[in-house]
C-alpha cells in the first residue's frame, strides 16, 4: 500500500512535468515584462514632461514598493516554491538592515561606497538563513510555521541585546545618511535610490527567473508538490531545502540592507512581528509561487501601510462606524478573504479568470 | 536560597498561566492537527470582554463566567463559521487563516478599547491569600483556580459520555463517526472549550501583565514552549511543560542575575525572555519534537 501511493504521487509529478510547456522556450521572458521594466527606467525623466505627476517623493514611495517587492520575492523563493512556510521572513530582512546600517555607521569609508552593503548583507543572510534552515529541515507545516513564528517574535529583543548594543545602538537604533547620485549625476537623491533599487530589484528578478526554470527551480518545486517522490528521483531534498532558505533569506536581506540606506534609520522595534505579517500578506496577496505577484504583493503592502491612516477616516467619517481601521485590521481581513475567494492570490485570480473568459 | 525559591514559586504562578494556555493549543492540536496561532489574542479578546463587563458594574466573578462563556460561544463560532470550509485546505491556507485571526483580533480590540494599557483588578482578598514572603495573594489565587480549571476538565475528559467522545473524535474520526459520534461537532465543542480556557488565562493574567492588545504575545510564545517541552500531543505533558517553563523562565532570569553580580558579566536578564522561549521551542522542535511525554507521531506514507 505504502509504496504504491508512493508511486502515484512519483507517477503524478512525473505526469506533472510532462504536460507542462516544455521548458527553454516557453520560460523566456515575456515581452511585456521587457516593457515594464523600460517604462520603470524612464519614469523619472517623465518629470520633464508631466512634473505634476512625476515627485520626488512618489519615487521615494515607488522605491519602498520595490524593496517591499524584493522581500516578498525572498519569501515566496521559499513558501512558494519550496513549500516551506516562514512567518518569520522579517527577521531576516532585520539582519540584512542592520547588516548595512552597521557598516555604514561604523567604518568610516563605508558611506562612499554603500553599494558594498549589498553583498554584504546577501552572504550574512545567506549564513543565517543557512544555519536556521538547518533545524527546520526536520520540520513540515505547522511545526516550521510554529519556529518562525516565534523568531518574529523574539526579533526585536535580540536587537536589544546589551552585548549588541556597542554595534545596533540599542533602543535607539542607528542613524544613517542617504546614499547620493555619483559622478555628478544630475539627480536628486530619491531619483538616484530610485534607479540604485530597480537596478538591483531586476537583477535579483532575473537571477531568480533563472533558478526557477532551470533544473535546481524543477527541483525546488518537486519537493513542495511531494517531498518523499523528489527524493526517489534522486534529488537531494536536504541541501536543496537549506540553499533555499539562505537564498531566501539572502533575498530578504537584501532588501532589508535597501531598506536602511532608503530611509536612513534602523530601529528594533519596526522589525516586529507586524513586518513578517506584512511579507506574509505580500506573498497572499500577489500569489503564492508567482514571480509577477511578488510585484503585486510589494505595491499592495506599501499602498495599505501609506493609506492605513486615510482609510481609517474614511471608515470614521464617511461609514460612520466607531472603529479605528489600521493596517493590521485590513491585512487580517484580507488574509481571511483571500483565503477562501482567491487562494491564488490576486496574480493568481487574474491569470484564472482570463483563463476562463478565453475558455 | 530564599530568593531562589521565591523565584521558584512565582515560576509557577506563570506557570499555571503558560499551563492554561498550552492546554488551550493542545485540545486545539490533538483534535485537527492545527497549531492556533491566534489563541493568544483570542485570550486577549476574552479579557477585554470581562473588562467591559467590570466597567458596567459586574463583579469580577460574573463577569468572569459571563467571559468564558462569551468565549466558548466565539470560540465554537469560529471553528463552525471560518475553519470548517478550509477543512481539506494546504497547511499554508490555515496558518494564514490564523495569522489573519490574529491580526483582527488585535486590531478589533486596539481600536475598540483603544491601545492604552489598563489596569485590570484581581478577586482574591490581599490579606487571607498568599503564603507570607513566598507568594503573593493574586499568584497564589491564580495557581488555585489553574488547579480547578484542569481538574474540571480532567473529570470531563475522563467521566463523562461526551468528554469520551470528544476524545474519540480527535483520536480516531473515522471509527467514532461510525461509532456514531458527531465528529465535526466534537471538533467545534474543542474550540469553544480551548477558547474558554484561554479565557481563564487571560482574565488571571491580566492582573500581572496589565491590559492592552499585546498584552498575549510573550504568553502564547511561552505558552508554544511549554506545549512542545511537555509534548504538543499529549494534554497531561503540556500543562505539566507549561509550569516547567514557568519556572524555567524565572530560573534563567535568576542565574543570569546571579551571575552579572558575581562575575559582573551581563549574559541573560528580563530582556531576554521571548529569546529563551525561542530557544526552547527550537531546541525541542529539533532535537525532540515529541516532546518529554508525547506521543511518538509515526507517519504512513
Amino acid at each position: 500500500m505504502a509504496t504504491t501511493e508512493t508511486a502515484a504521487a512519483a507517477d503524478a509529478v512525473a505526469r506533472q512535468a510532462a504536460t507542462a510547456e516544455p521548458p527553454a522556450r516557453a520560460a523566456a521572458v515575456k515581452p511585456w515584462v521587457w516593457a515594464v521594466v523600460a517604462v520603470a527606467f524612464v519614469l523619472p525623466l517623465l518629470k520633464f514632461v508631466i512634473p505634476g505627476v512625476i515627485s520626488d517623493y512618489r519615487l521615494f514611495v515607488i522605491s519602498t514598493m520595490m524593496i517591499a517587492a524584493i522581500a516578498v520575492l525572498g519569501l515566496n523563493l521559499l513558501t512558494g516554491f519550496n513549500g516551506q512556510i516562514s512567518l518569520g521572513h522579517g527577521a531576516f530582512y532585520a539582519v540584512g538592515a542592520y547588516t548595512a546600517a552597521v557598516m555604514l555607521d561604523k567604518i568610516s569609508w563605508m558611506p562612499d561606497y554603500y553599494f558594498l552593503t549589498i553583498p554584504a548583507a546577501a552572504v550574512m543572510c545567506f549564513v543565517v538563513g543557512y544555519l536556521f534552515g538547518l533545524p527546520a529541515l526536520r520540520l513540515e507545516g505547522h511545526y516550521l510555521a510554529l519556529a518562525t513564528f516565534a523568531l518574529a517574535l523574539a526579533v526585536p529583543q535580540l536587537l536589544k541585546y546589551k552585548w549588541l548594543e556597542g554595534l545596533t545602538g540599542g533602543v535607539q537604533g542607528v542613524v544613517l545618511l542617504k546614499p547620493s547620485p555619483p559622478f555628478g549625476l544630475p539627480l536628486s537623491e530619491d531619483q538616484w535610490l530610485y534607479y540604485y533599487i530597480l537596478v538591483i530589484m531586476v537583477a535579483l528578478y532575473f537571477i531568480a527567473f533563472n533558478i526557477l526554470r532551470g533544473r535546481n527551480g524543477r527541483a525546488m518545486m518537486a519537493i513542495r508538490d511531494h517531498q518523499m517522490a523528489a527524493d526517489t528521483m534522486g534529488i537531494d531534498t536536504a541541501q536543496y531545502k537549506t540553499v533555499t532558505f539562505g537564498i531566501s533569506a539572502a533575498y530578504t536581506g537584501i532588501a532589508g540592507a535597501l531598506s536602511a540606506s532608503a530611509i536612513a534609520y534602523v530601529a528594533p522595534d519596526s522589525f516586529g512581528f507586524f513586518l513578517s505579517i506584512s511579507l506574509l500578506i505580500g506573498l497572499v496577496v500577489g500569489g503564492v509561487a508567482s514571480l509577477a505577484g511578488s510585484i503585486i504583493g510589494g505595491v499592495f503592502t506599501v499602498l495599505v501601510q501609506n493609506s492605513a491612516q486615510a482609510l481609517s477616516k474614511f471608515v470614521k467619517n464617511d461609514l460612520g462606524l466607531p472603529f479605528d481601521l489600521s493596517a493590521y485590521a485590513v491585512y487580517g481581513i484580507l488574509l481571511l478573504i483571500l483565503m477562501y475567494v482567491m487562494p491564488l492570490g490576486i496574480a493568481g485570480g487574474i491569470v484564472m479568470a482570463w483563463r476562463r473568459l478565453r475558455g | 536560597m530564599e530568593q531562589l525559591m521565591q523565584q521558584v514559586v512565582s515560576g509557577l504562578a506563570n506557570g499555571a498561566i503558560y499551563a492554561c494556555v498550552a492546554l488551550a493549543l493542545v485540545m486545539i492540536f490533538v483534535s485537527t492537527d492545527h497549531i492556533n496561532f491566534a489563541q493568544g489574542e483570542m485570550a486577549m479578546f476574552s479579557t477585554y470582554i470581562a473588562w467591559q463587563l467590570m466597567q458596567w458594574g459586574a463583579g469580577f466573578w460574573p463577569a468572569f463566567f459571563i467571559a468564558i462563556a462569551v468565549s466558548f460561544v466565539g470560540g465554537l463560532t469560529i471553528e463552525r463559521v471560518i475553519l470548517r470550509p478550509l477543512h481539506t485546505a494546504p497547511v499554508l491556507s490555515i496558518v494564514v487563516v490564523f495569522i489573519g485571526l490574529l491580526a483582527i483580533c488585535n486590531s478589533i480590540a486596539g481600536s475598540v478599547w483603544s491601545y492604552l494599557i489598563k489596569e485590570f483588578p484581581s478577586p482574591f482578598p490581599k490579606d487571607t491569600f498568599g503564603l507570607a514572603g513566598l507568594i503573593g495573594p493574586h499568584q497564589f489565587g491564580v495557581v488555585l483556580v489553574t488547579i480547578v480549571v484542569l481538574s474540571l476538565l480532567f473529570v470531563f475528559f475522563r467521566f463523562t459520555p461526551l468528554g469520551l467522545a470528544m476524545r474519540a473524535a480527535a483520536q480516531n474520526p473515522v471509527s467514532a463517526r461510525l461509532a456514531g459520534v458527531r465528529v465535526d461537532w466534537m471538533l467545534a465543542l474543542g474550540w469553544g472549550l480551548a477558547a474558554a480556557v484561554g479565557a481563564v488565562a487571560g482574565t488571571m493574567v491580566a492582573h500581572i501583565v496589565y491590559l492592552d492588545p499585546n498584552m498575549m504575545g510573550g504568553i502564547l510564545l511561552y505558552a508554544f514552549a511549554g506545549a512542545l517541552l511537555g509534548g504538543i500531543s499529549n494534554p497531561g505533558g503540556a500543562v505539566l511543560g507549561g509550569f516547567m517553563v514557568g519556572v524555567l523562565e524565572n530560573l534563567v532570569a535568576f542565574i543570569g542575575n546571579a551571575i552579572e553580580k558575581s562575575f559582573g558579566v551581563y549574559i541573560i536578564g528580563n530582556g531576554e525572555k521571548l529569546t529563551v522561549a525561542l530557544i526552547i521551542v527550537i531546541t525541542v522542535l529539533t532535537v525532540k519534537p515529541s516532546g518529554l511525554f508525547g506521543r511518538v507521531v509515526v507517519k504512513r506514507v
